[in-house]
Formats: C-alpha cells, structure tokens, sequence
C-alpha cells in the first residue's frame, strides 16, 4: 500500500470525509469545552480591549519601558506574534510547491491561524507609538506637508512586508476556502445559511473550467506566498540588525529569524490542533503521521535556531569588541541571566526530547514540549530585545525594565483576540480543507 | 435542487467588484477633498471681526503704508499688530462717532485691547518671522495676497507645510526687490531670470531652507 | 573583589555584588498599576473617548479660530516677540549675586549670570537657575492670613497699630523683629530707624546656615570681625579643611571661574594649581581634588594643629599624634605649601569651629599669602552678629513673656531653629506674631499673622555681594499676588500708612547721593545692575596670638555632620520642583536627603542603600534611609538639611526626612557620640545613575591623565583609542556637505567642577518639565544635560570624576537613518535636529544612540494645564506633548534668533554671539559652543588641542561635542 495512506484513515470515504467535516459547522452542536474555552478566549479579549483604552488614554508610559530600555514588550510580542504567523503559509505554499500530501489535512487549519497571528502581530507595532493617531505617517500618501516616510529605516520596510504578507495569506486562504464554501452552501439547512455562504462561495460550481482556474491561481499564490515566508521574518529581523546596539547589530539575524519564526508556528499549530482533534474526533484526519512529521520540523528548525544562539557567543568572541563581549557576557551572567539560561532550557535542552520516536508519538508529551517551544520563543524576543538595551555603551544611562500589570495585558490579551478568533473560525468554517482530503482520498484509493 | 440566487445574481457579483474599487478610490478622493477644501483651510474665507476693518479701504482707499500698523514686521518675528491709540490716531478725527467704530472707542475708554480673530495663522510649534523674509526680498502679497481688494480679510493661501515648501525649494520663483516687498501689485517680467540673481544677491542659502530648523524649535 | 583600584565604578553594589541591584531596582521601580490609582466611571468614558479619536481622527482637520490681542497703548521700547533684558540680583544668605533676567512681554522666563557683577561673570548657580519657578509657583502665599483664616489688610494693620501703639508707651520693649541675614543697606536703614523709634527694641538674626564661626574665627585671630577673600587665580597650592568653595560659599560662582583659571587646559605652559581638601563629606569641592583626605569633622582642628606645627605657624599647644598615613599626608602638603610662599592658600570651612578658621589665618599669614592670595575686608553683612546666641536671647525673651510683638521678615525658624530651642513652643508665647514669608511654611502656620512676601522679581531693594558690591534689586513683573516686600512692612511700622518699596529704595539712595547726577547715576545703576565702586576696601589686619583649647584626644566614635542640601539648600527651595529633581552633585540622589554612610560602616551595620536607620544624639531621634557613599570618613554620618518639611507646597510632600530634628546650639554642624541603628524598614531612595557593573575605563569614555604625563607625551590622550578615518563609511559623500556654519562644542574636564548649573540653566532655556520621584526612579528623567560621575579606586577614598553629556549632534548619527518618519536628521550647519511635530514616538532612535541622551514623554509631562506657570515658558521653544522624543538641540532657538539678526543686517556671527544655556550659566567656563568653521572661534581651537577626544569615537558617529581629557596634578610625595 502506498505511504500516504498513513495521512488518512483508510476507512474514511468520500461521504464520511464530507460529512464528518461539514457537520462540525452545520449540524452538530458545539462540544462544551469549545464553549469554555470561547469564554476564556473572550475574556482575555476583553482584557485586551480595556489595556488599550487605558494606552491610548494614558500613554505609552504605563508599560515598564525607559531609557535606555524604549522597546519593551509590544515589540517582543509583535515578533513572537509574526513568528507564529509563519507556520501556516510555510505548510500550505511551500509544502505544496514540494508535493507534501500530509499537508492537506492541516493547511486550512494552521492558514487560518496564521491571519490570527498576523493580525495580533500588526496592532502591536502600531500601539507602542507614542502618538498612534499619526500612525498613517509610516504609509507614503501625498499629505499637507510635502512629505515622505524616510525608506531608510526598517520600521518603513515592515509596514509593507506584514502588510503584504497579510493580503496574500487571506487571498491564498480564500482561494483554498471557495469549493468548500460552496459544499457547505448545498449542505447547508436553512435559507439564510445557503445565501451566506452562497455569497462568499462567489458562485462555485465546480465544473471542470472552475476547477482548472482555481487549481492555477492557487498554485501561482503559492508561489507567490513561499518567498514572503521567507521575507517577513527577515525584514522583521532587520529592525534589529541594522542598529548598532550590540546584541542586535548581527548579520545571522535573517536566516535565525526564519528558522526560529517556522519554529514557532509549528509548535503553536501542535499546541492547538492536538487537543482539537482529540475534542471533534479527527484523528481519521489529522494522523500519528501528520503530528510526527510536524515534531520532525521542529526538531530540524530548532537545531537550526540553537545553531544561531552559538554563533552569536561565537561571533561575540571573535570579533574581540568589547561591547559585543560584554554584552553576550551580560546575557548569561547579567542581572537578566537567569532569563537568558531558561531561553537555553525551554528553545534547546527541552526539544531535544523530540529525537525520541517514544515523545513524538505521546501527544501529552508532544503537546508539552511545543508549548515549552512557544514559550521560549517569547523569551528569546525577551532577550533580545531587552537584555540587549539595559546595558548598552554608555554604563552612565544603563537601567533595568520591569514590566507592569498592562505588560501584562496587552500580552495575554493578545492571546485573547488570537483564541477568540481560532474558535469562531472552528466553529463557522470547515477548519480542514475538504476538496482536498477528498482528492487525497480519490488518490489513496 | 432549487437554485438560491437568480441569474442577476452574476451581474451583481461583478458590479460588487467594481464597487469595492470604487468605494475605495472614493473614499481617498473625500478624504482628500476634505483636507484641501477651503472650510478646513479658511482660505478665502472672510472672518468676522469685532470692527469690519476693510484693508481695501485702507491700503487701497487712503494708501497707507503697511508698516503703518505692521510696524515691527522688518525688525521682529511678529509683524505687530496695532494698538488700539495707532487706530484713534485718524479716527479721534475722523468717523469720530461713526457707530461700527464703538468697540475701538470703547477699548480707549475703558483700557481694553480689541480682541481680532487671527487669520492667518501657523501652529505653536513652526516659528515663523516675518522679518527675515521682508529683509530676503518675499512680498507681503506673496503670502497674504491682494489685501488691497479685501474689505474683509481672509487667508490667502493654505499655509499648509506643502505651500510653504513651494517657495523654500525654490525661493527664485517668488523672490522680489527689496525696494517692492510692500508693493502689492508688483510683477517681475522674467521672475525666473531675476530670482536667481536675487537669490544670490541677497545671499539666500537655498539648501538651507528646506532644514526643519528653519521652521521648528 | 576584582582588581577594581584601576577600575572606574559608579555604585558600591556595583563594586561588590552585582546581585544585589536586582533587589534594589526593585525598590526603586514602583509597579505600573500605580498608574490606575485615579480611575472613575468618567475617565472611563474619556478613555473610551480617546480611542474613539482615534477612528475619526482624520476628520478633526479644522482648526478653531484663536484670538490676536494688541496693547491698548504698546510700550515704546517694546518689541513683541523680542525679549528684553534688566538687571537684578538674587540674595542668598545674605548675599547678592548680579543676574540679567530675560522677559517676555513683561514676565520673566529665564534668569543669566550679569556679567559686570564681580560675584557672577556672567555666571549663576543651581539657585538663581531655579528662582524663576518659585516666582510662578502655584504654592505660593497668595492671600494674608490670620490664625490660618484667610484675612484683609485692614484687618492687619489695625491689629499691627494697636501693638505699636503699646509699643509706643514702653519703648518697644516687648518688640522683637526676627530677620535672616541682611546685606541690604536700605533694610539695615530701615531697621536702624525703627530701632530710634522704639529704642529698646530688638533686632535678631537667625539663618541655619550662618557664618558665625568665619566671624568669630577672625575674631580670635585679629580681634576683630572681616571676611577673608581668596584669590584662587593667584594660587598654585591650595588646602581647604572642609570648605565647599566650588559650590557652598557665599560667593562660589566666582570662584569657581577663579579656581578653573588655574586648571583649565593650557596649550603652553605646563602649570596647574593643586588642590589638598580634608573633609568630612563628599563634596563638589572634594570630588575636584587632586588628594583628598576623609576625615571627622572633629577631627579636623587635630590635623589642622599638625600642618600648623609642621609648618611652624603656631606656637599653640603641641598636636595631638596622628595616624601613619594622616601624619605623612600631612607632611607633604605642609612641604608643598612651605615650598609656594605667597602662591599658597588655605581656606577653612563655615562648618569648622573658630580655633581653625584662626589656625587658618595664622598659616596663611606665615606663609605670606596674605596681601597676595588672600586679602580682608569688612563684612559686607548689614550687621555681622553671632546669630546662634542672638536666637539664644530670643529664646530666653520668650520663655521669660517677655516678648509682646515677634515680628519675623521671612526665613523658616520653627523648621530650621536649633532643636534645644524649642522655637514653636516659646513663639507661641508672644502675644502678637507676624510672619512676611513667600510661601506658607511651618512658621507661618503657627504665627497669628502671615503676610505674602513678594519674590525678589517683583520687588524694589538692594543687596551687597560677599565682596561688598552693592545692587539694586529690580522687579520685573508687578507683584502676582497681593503680597509685600521686606521693606514695605517695615515702613508700615516706621512711618505708617507707608510707601512703596520703589520710593523706599530710591528715597534711601537719593539720601545717600544728593547730588544732580543722583538721577544719571541711579539710571546707571539700575542699567549695570551694581553701584559703582561699593566694593569693600581691603584692610589690613594683624594676627594676634590666640589660645586654643587643649588638644582633642579620644574623640567619641560615631560622628553626625550636618550641611546645607546641595539642590534645595536650608529647605526653602524644598518646593521647587527643578532642585528637588535635579540629581545631587555627587550621590546623584532626586527628591530626598539620606544619611550618608561610609562603606566600611555600612558593611560594619550590614546596611543597604535604601535601610531606614535610627540615628540617636543624646534623647534626640532621627528615623533616615541610608545611602552608601564612597568617600565617606569611615566613622562619620552626612546630613543634608531642607527635607521632610511638613507645612510646604505639592511638590515638597514627603520629600526627605527633617535632620534639624538633631541639630543644637551646642553643636551647629557636628556631633559626636551618635548612635546607628538598623531599623529594617526600606525607604525607595532614586538616583538618575544606578546600575552600572563594568569598568568603564576599557571604553575610554571618561579620560584622563596627570599634568605630568600630558607633557611628557602630548598624544596620551589621542593614544587612548583609534577613531576610524572619516570616510570609513558607507555614506556618499563621506561627509555631509556645509556652506556656512559648522556648531560644534567642547566640554573642558579639567576645568568642569560638576555643580550640575548645566542640567538646570537648560531645563530652564528649554522648557524641560519635571517628572517627578516615580518616574525618575522608571528611568525616564527628561533632563538634556547629564552630569556623569564616576569613582576611581577604593571605596573609603575614591579618586571623583564628572563629565557632562549632552546630545553629541553626531556627524553619522545613528539615530537619523532608523525614524520611519524622518523625524530626526541633519541640518545644514551641523546640528542634529529633533522635529517634535513630525515625530510619532517609535522610540528606535533613542535605542540607536549609543548615549543615551535622547528623552522620551511616556506621559504627558509638560502641564498645559496650569495657568500660573504658563508664563514661565520660554516662548521660542516648542512645549513638547505626550509620545514624542526631545533632546538638546545645542539651543537652537538661540541659534535660528542669532542668525536671522546677523541675515537682515547682512553679516556673518561673530564667535561668541551665540552662547548655548549650559555654556552662559558654566561658572567654570567649561564649555564652549562655536563654529568650526572658523578656527579661531574658542570651539576649535579646544578641538584642535591634543587632550580633544570623542566619547566612543571608534563608532565612527563622529561627534560633534567632544570632550578634553580631565588633567590632574598630584603631588609626586604622595603618588
């Protein structure tokens, strides 16, 4: 039998497939803990919602920032976020460029996430300006002042590479969406559902001329997708790299920035698609296979990443320049070391549980360690972005960053909006493609 | 299988395409227009003042001198404003009783300042002098207009930053004789060719002036 | 430890453990939710308010209409927009120093040194900086009060001419006037003639800082009362035995510039002065010595007697025996002083008891530096008594009822009086007290009457500098609110309904000059800002032998000194929020006084920064934080005076701890036999400098280098690091392009004393609000000029070292290419700008400059709110609002002012035109601003000297203020 069969249980037929996946948003009633977790998810949301009234009313001052320590966590957040955002585009573009079925079953899913976590990413950038209703300044128009941005400085750059990112992640998410909206239109019971997704279904019929269009336009968005994967994160590492604070002016940063960024998104799509196959009862679906696949590229990007941490130190030693000595010295040993040594434990030690056959397989265990892995992502902006300002050249204006209750918030309230969204998206979209597992099917077959 | 949208539906799925365009373009355009329309700018908006002063009747009309009133614009930042006995200088004599001049009577009277409603007017944070231009040959007309046709006052331009620059990207185009800059009806038969030799002569550094420090402190 | 002797360091946590930082920035960073304290249902709306705004802000294009309001009658002289200068003059401690103060359409927003005044040179200390807000200070004493109800004149004057009128029948005898110390000669007229009326009247005086041991110290050693002048120009050796002649003397302003005469950098020739300072606590004078020596306050008269003896100046009783290392430090200054007869100078402090200002005019005048160094004069003081016994009888007058009428002319007696005297207890006892004061303080809370007293800027009076020169005093703005001068109260009592301070002063001086020419004369006095030729006269004086009391042995172990706070003085100034908030010279501490505690005692208590510790002087108690201080005499507590007033303004709240709670006539500035002890509470004390963890000497950004070493190869300092070529850079051209001006500054170390009149004469010139203890300890303090300060060595005796930073104005600035908006970049004379309206507050710039000198609004710290200090603006500068970034623009108000003159008349700046607020107020004259252009401007030719160096050159940021290296001379014998 072939190998993919492992990507779909070979029980499951066409109908079941269909049904299985569309009665999750059509029929069957929402499962209570998709109702708890709703309510959580909601009330971080609002959490949220009051943290940024009090910003915008206040100022940028209640967070814990300073100088020398100016960026604090709306800029930690804001890369961890598009790391995050990395997984999906990376599965459904790159993968499928290169063929990988086991990515049918799950491209949907982490694509959708990767919008959520864009969209988180994109409004911290805008809430740490000190003015952000001058925010638009950063977008080149034709304004009163005979003015332009300055294209000198990266901050420029990200506002159109997320951007960017942004329209062709929701483009090539949609694009992928239209048969299936067009599945759950004629499932569909009521009236009104059958116009809603009707509408959005933008008249799918799938004849044959639709699905030659469609199958094109896709695979030309994906390939226009897989470089952005590529790009954003880079230009996101660029904010660092092309300043001169040791610690941040580092040639690695692209290629580290990427590998850590995919490293991430995986993990988070394990930390959320393995209770959810467990609660709807997708395991024919979202297979042992996909979950080992996934663990695997953890494992390899995570090499990847701790390959970066050693040359940075390695780096830091050989360019003999003081600051940048001082600087990784005060990483491990500064009044920030201890952050510094669970950053080591969570992104390198903890992972390396992945090399068993025995962790890969255990869920709980999977679970736990990509979780250790989302973590200690967010603490290696931590470091980066903090550790790296609190003792800069001048020893006279060092200073120490201490985040407050609004850090805090704005931080978890993030995580609110994200989840809020990830459930509502569960619950009224087919969260697995399904035109696709049912070719996947026809092929297995 | 009952069809749930009818065959116009097609039709209204493209004009919506269209739509979303030119919602969207519409949208920059108004928001455009709302900036640069004379309600936001004032420009050629006549003000109210407590006392209608007609400019036309005095510059025009009797042909004072604008430093008459304007009295500090050669020396200072602030081109002066007069006080209320530089008014009762000529109407102590004449239109003595003339009821619209009551509020600059009363202002005598009971030693307090007339309050005019500023119309031409930067924000707090662009320190612009009066007397730098006026030594540097720019016309009071350049920025103020025709005054001598305004019975009320109004704003002659946007003073936005992107009017000002107009000039301080290339002074050549509005630079005048020193000798002209109160002459409000003066005109340069070829302004290019004199510009470029004002700017020299008067020795404007024209790199300089696009600095922000020019302006902002 | 490491080898840390070689190593500069900034805090002793530092020096030791570095663990121990985490602990305290956790003191001292309160949590952000501090910020939700006052939350309401209508703030909540306003928030929801706020981010609404932020959805429809692009339709809020239109502008309101303001007004335009001309003068009814505009002044003939007056030119709006252009400011006006008039010269004035602050006393202080009884001492006046000439100001120019700057007005604006008639209020005054900033106050400069008069450069005709021999106490100033154009220069002026933190205080006269500051005195403009108190002018607008909305805490001040608007309304008269009786017993705490406000009250009318009416009312007052009736009470007032009932007591005179019983005064009348007996003489005055139960009327007793209360003043500070007075060098006003109208006043001691006034006072003189009051006294006629009621002849058995008395008249005390009273200021917590006195000089009663100066007078009484000449006293014993000429038999009679003069002030000592020094010349410190003239000196090549000087020794001061604990006298803060750089920043706590009557007349420090100049001499500080008389002191940097003799350090700062020559190009030629290889001479310097050297300093020896034996003192009992860290000072600004201290920190600039080349050995300097902690020592007991009470053991001070022992050394003292040694160098005496050493040098054969006395013949007084033999010095007590001295410690190895004391005995040979000794030794050598007395050598080095033996050796500069004539170029020598010795100079006691007013904390010192008389037996060593006497000692000290013995040594000075064996060592012939009387006549050359040092000369005398009268005291320029109306009436030079011994104010501790004169508040002595006082109390007694009291305590006896003998007292009917207390009338008190400003000062803060019930807060500042020794604590033996009881001073609240005893005023109450008089039947009648008045109290003329700015603000309502301690004292007037308890008076019957308290009478506002108008700031110095709204009155008519005069004032004697410390070398006599006499002032008069010119108001600037009519008075804010209903008060009245010194002089008017007076008046009421002498002749009343009275006059106007105006007609007093003029009355006074017409009498004294009743000439024709009075008129010219006065027009010439008020326009030069000092009377011609009322310099004191020098006179001779001969020593006389005195005795002294038997030598000190066995001095009690545990030491309490007392000092005048460096920022808010003697505690009137503890409202003012630009002193409270400008960090202390060497602690660097904001907002608080703190007993100062040696390493070695701290380490002997186990004590922390911050531990609130019981001090105990016989029955008497002082709960304090703690703050270790290197330097610190190993068995000897500093404490400042001015904190923990508890009658003052919002912004002098629970500000410090009150130490004159431990002070007594007996022992004015230092007592022995005190007792520590630990209490355990934590007190969250904020310095603007904390952790720094690393020597910064592998860095190169504080350089320095003995005299000796300079001459023997001029480039040590240029060999100290390899700043990259100019066009290793990425730019095209290398080096951006200047037509005209090229402003550029150098900041002399050897001649910069580190008095911080920098930070506050810019906080002043440019707008700077304060931002108060919380967010100074956050780390977000907002002033453009820093004073760095750095120690050297061992903690029991470190070697000092200061730098200012300002904005470097960088050629390749980092911070320029990282603004998304172009919010910061060059201009075409050099400068480094900072747009405050384009800029969105990302922040990136601050974390791109390897300085740290950018400043950010986290709030909105600027108050547009409150009328009264609206007109303290200065309104050439922009009021920076809340999430943009500000920093030093080298003045660039002045600068654009400067030019656009020097256009409309069609030249070029001549060098020195432009004078940028740190470089004007500079008593030192350590900075000098210019155009590089010009090499003969004062900027250039430092930079071309060799000691010119960039701070964190090898950037290749290229600063545009660089530094000369901080010289020394130390005395080989002791090296």
């Amino acid at each position: 039998m072939n190998p993919e069969a492992k990507f779909i249980s070979p029980d499951a037929t066409l109908e079941s497939v269909t049904e299985q996946i569309s009665a999750i948003v059509l029929t069957q009633k929402s499962p209570r803990s998709w109702w708890l977790g709703a309510t959580i998810a909601f009330a971080l949301l609002m959490l949220f919602f009051f943290a940024v009234a009090w910003l915008l009313y206040r100022g940028v001052g209640i967070w814990g920032i300073n100088i020398p320590i100016a960026w604090g966590f709306a800029i930690v957040n804001f890369v961890w976020w598009i790391g995050i955002g990395h997984a999906g585009t990376f599965i459904s573009a790159i993968l499928l460029l290169l063929h990988q079925q086991w990515r049918t079953s799950i491209n949907r899913f982490t694509e959708a996430m990767t919008l959520f976590a864009v969209a988180c990413a994109g409004m911290f950038p805008l809430l740490h300006l000190g003015r952000p209703f001058v925010f638009y300044w950063l977008v080149p128009y034709p304004d009163t002042m005979g003015l332009w941005p300055q294209f000198r400085s990266p901050l420029v750059w990200d506002v159109f590479a997320v951007s960017t990112y942004f329209m062709v992640s929701l483009i090539f998410w949609y694009a992928g969406l239209m048969p299936d909206l067009a599945t759950l239109r004629d499932r569909a019971s009521t009236r009104r559902k059958k116009i809603l997704f009707g509408i959005f279904a933008l008249g799918w019929r799938g004849s044959a001329a639709h699905w030659q269009n469609h199958q094109s336009a896709y695979l030309l968005l994906a390939g226009l997708a897989a470089p952005l994967v590529l790009s954003v994160h880079s230009v996101v590492s660029f904010d660092f790299s092309v300043a001169i604070v040791p610690g941040w002016h580092s040639t690695i940063f692209p290629p580290y920035f990427v590998a850590g960024a995919i490293y991430s998104g995986f993990a988070m799509v394990l930390n959320i698609i393995i209770p959810i196959r467990k609660i709807y009862r997708l395991e024919n679906l979202i297979t042992a296979r996909h979950l080992n696949n996934m663990a695997n590229v953890m494992l390899a990007t995570g090499m990847m990443v701790a390959y970066g941490y050693i040359m940075e130190a390695f780096m830091a030693w050989y360019s003999g320049d003081i600051f940048e000595q001082f600087m990784m010295a005060n990483r491990a040993f500064g009044p920030y070391g201890w952050i510094f040594w669970a950053l080591m434990l969570l992104n390198v030690l903890i992972p390396q549980l992945l090399w068993s056959k025995k962790i890969r397989a255990h869920r709980v265990a999977l679970f736990l360690v990509a979780f250790a892995i989302n973590l200690g992502m967010w603490v290696e902006r931590f470091v980066i972005v903090i550790t790296s300002l609190h003792r800069d050249f001048t020893p006279s204006a060092w200073g120490m960053y201490v985040p407050t209750f609004w850090d805090w918030a704005t931080l978890f309230g993030s995580v609110g909006l994200f989840l809020t969204l990830l459930f509502l998206f569960i619950r009224c979209l087919p969260m697995i493609a399904l035109s696709e597992t049912r070719k996947l099917i026809v092929e297995s077959k | 299988m009952a069809q749930i949208f009818r065959r116009r539906a097609n039709s209204l799925a493209r004009a919506a395409i269209a739509g979303v365009v030119i919602f969207i373009c519409a949208n920059g355009w108004l928001l455009h227009a709302v900036y640069w329309s004379p309600w936001t700018t004032r420009e050629m908006m006549p003000l109210e003042q407590p006392v209608p002063f007609s400019h036309k009747h005095h510059v025009y009309g009797l042909n004072l001198d604008c430093r008459f009133c304007h009295a500090t614009v050669e020396q200072a930042a602030f081109a002066g404003m007069p006080d209320t006995e530089t008014c009762m200088t000529c109407h102590s004599q004449i239109w003595k009783d003339a009821p619209l001049l009551a509020p600059v009577r009363d202002s005598l009277a009971k030693q307090i300042p007339l309050r005019w409603n500023r119309v031409n007017e930067t924000p707090d944070f662009v320190f612009f002098n009066h007397s730098v231009h006026v030594q540097h040959g720019i016309g009071c007309a350049t920025c103020h207009g025709q005054l001598d046709q305004m019975p009320l006052t109004w704003k002659s331009h946007t003073l936005y930053m992107k009017w000002c620059l107009e000039c301080h990207r290339a002074p050549e185009k509005f630079i005048r004789p020193r000798a002209e800059v109160f002459n409000l009806h003066w005109t340069a038969t070829n302004q290019l060719a004199l510009g470029k030799k004002l700017v020299a002569e008067y020795a404007v550094h024209t790199a300089q002036l696009t600095d922000c420090s020019m302006c902002h402190r | 430890m490491k080898s840390s002797s070689a190593h500069f360091w900034r805090s002793l946590a530092e020096f030791s453990e570095p663990g121990k930082l985490r602990e305290l920035s956790g003191a001292e960073f309160p949590p952000g939710a501090s910020n939700f304290g006052n939350f309401n249902r209508r703030e909540f709306l306003k928030i929801m308010g706020a981010s609404l705004a932020l959805a429809s802000l692009p339709a809020c294009t239109r502008q309101p209409v303001r007004k335009i309001v001309p003068y009814v009658k505009q002044p003939e002289t007056l030119v709006p927009g252009k400011p006006m200068f008039f010269a004035t003059a602050m006393p202080l401690g009884g001492f006046a120093t000439g100001l120019l103060a700057e007005s604006h359409e008639g209020h005054p927003t900033k106050i400069e040194g008069n450069p005709d005044h021999p106490a100033s040179l154009g220069a002026t200390n933190i205080f006269h900086q500051a005195a403009v807000l108190d002018l607008y200070d909305p805490d001040r004493s608007q309304t008269l009060l009786n017993n705490a109800q406000p009250s009318t004149w009416d009312a007052f004057m009736a009470a007032l001419n009932d007591v005179l009128r019983s005064q009348a029948v007996k003489n005055g005898r139960g009327l007793r006037i209360l003043t500070e110390t007075i060098s006003s000669p109208t006043l001691n007229f006034q006072l003189q003639s009051l006294l006629k009326k009621y002849p058995e009247a008395t008249w005390h005086q009273f200021e917590p800082v006195n000089r009663d041991n100066v007078h009484a110290g000449a006293l014993l050693a000429f038999g009679e009362i003069v002030e000592a002048h020094f010349h410190f120009e003239k000196a090549k050796i000087i020794l001061s035995l604990d006298a803060d002649f750089l920043f706590a003397h009557p007349n420090s302003v100049r001499y500080a510039r008389d002191f940097a005469e003799g350090r700062r950098a020559k190009f030629d020739r290889p001479e310097m002065n050297r300093l020896y300072v034996v003192e009992s606590s860290p000072t600004v004078t201290g920190a600039n010595a080349d050995h300097r020596l902690p020592l007991r306050a009470g053991e001070m008269e022992n050394i003292t007697r040694a160098l005496a003896e050493k040098i054969g100046a006395t013949s007084a009783a033999a010095a007590p025996s001295l410690p190895l290392e004391i005995s040979e430090w000794v030794l050598a200054v007395a050598d080095d002083l033996a050796a500069h007869r004539g170029q020598s100078l010795v100079i006691a402090g007013e904390n010192q008891p008389p037996a060593i200002h006497a000692l000290a005019h013995s040594l000075n005048n064996f060592l012939g530096n009387v006549g050359n160094t040092v000369t005398f004069s009268e005291s320029a003081v109306a009436n030079p008594i011994r104010q501790t016994d004169s508040m002595r009888e006082l109390i007694q007058a009291l305590s006896q009822d003998q007292v009917d009428a207390l009338i008190i002319f400003g000062g803060n007696p019930v807060f500042t009086a020794p604590a033996d005297f009881h001073f609240a207890e005893n005023m109450a006892r008089a039947k009648f007290q008045v109290h003329l004061s700015a603000d309502v303080n301690e004292t007037s809370s308890l008076c019957a009457w308290h009478i506002p007293q108008n700031h110095f800027l709204e009155t008519w009076s005069d004032a004697r500098a410390f070398d006599g020169t006499t002032s008069i005093v010119q108001p600037l703005i009519l008075p804010l609110y209903a008060g009245k001068s010194a002089h008017e109260l007076l008046d009421l009592m002498i002749s009343p309904p009275g006059r106007s301070d105006y007609e007093i002063v003029r009355e006074f001086w017409r009498a004294q000059n009743p000439g024709d020419d009075f008129e010219s004369n006065w027009r010439r006095a008020l326009h030069d800002g000092l009377v011609a030729n009322t310099a004191l006269p020098a006179k001779n004086v001969s020593l006389r032998p005195f005795e002294l009391p038997g030598p000190k042995n066995n001095l009690p172990i545990l030491e309490v000194t007392f000092r005048p706070d460096a920022t808010i003085y003697d505690g009137r100034f503890a409202n003012n929020g630009w002193l409270q908030e400008l960090p202390r010279p060497v602690t660097k501490l904001v907002w608080d006084n703190a007993a100062l505690v040696s390493p070695a005692l701290a380490a002997k208590e186990n004590l922390a920064n911050g531990d609130v510790v019981e001090l105990a002087c016989e029955h008497r108690v002082l709960k304090i934080p703690a703050w270790i201080t290197p330097g610190q005499p190993e068995n000897s507590i500093a404490l400042q005076f001015g904190g923990g007033r508890t009658r003052v303004g919002t912004v002098g709240q629970n500000a410090g701890s009150n130490v004159f709670k431990l002070r007594t006539s007996a022992a004015l500035w230092f007592v022995g036999g005190a007792h520590l002890k630990k209490t355990g509470e934590k007190f969250p004390l904020v310095t603007t400098q904390t952790q720094r963890t690393v020597d910064s000497e592998d860095r190169q950004i504080f350089r320095e280098a003995t005299l000796n070493q300079f001459f023997a190869d001029k480039n040590v300092i240029q060999k100290t690091s390899e700043d990259p070529h100019k066009n290793d850079t990425l730019f095209d051209p290398p080096e951006f392009q200047y037509a005209g001006y090229r402003w550029g500054m150098a900041i002399d170390l050897s001649a910069c004393i580190g008095c911080s009149a920098c930070t506050i004469a810019c906080q002043a010139e440019n707008n700077i609000p304060i931002v108060g203890k919380t967010e100074v300890g956050r780390g977000r303090v907002l002033h453009w000029i820093r004073v760095d300060h750095y120690f050297r060595g061992p903690p029991e005796n470190p070697e000092m070292f200061h730098q200012p930073v300002p904005c470097m104005h960088c050629e390749n600035a980092p911070c320029e290419l990282v603004c998304p908006v172009g919010a910061t970049l060059h201009d075409h004379e050099g400068l480094n700008l900072q747009v405050y309206n384009r800029c969105v507050g990302t922040r990136y710039c601050s974390n791109n400059c390897p300085y740290k000198v950018r400043r950010f609004n986290f709030f909105q710290y600027a108050d547009y709110e409150n009328a009264n200090l609206k007109p303290l603006w200065n309104p050439n500068v922009t009021v920076r609002w809340r999430g943009v970034m500000e920093k030093c623009t080298y003045c660039i108000q002045r600068i654009s002012e400067a030019r656009i003159g020097s256009e409309n008349a069609n030249r070029r700046l001549r060098d020195g035109e432009i004078k940028t607020a740190c470089q004007q107020v500079c008593p030192a004259q350590a900075i000098a601003f210019g155009d590089l252009s010009d090499p003969d401007s004062r900027a250039s030719k430092l930079k071309s000297h060799p000691l010119n160096f960039s701070m964190l050159g090898e950037l290749n940021t290229r600063p545009r203020t660089t530094y000369l290296a901080k010289l020394r001379n130390p005395n080989p014998q002791l090296a």
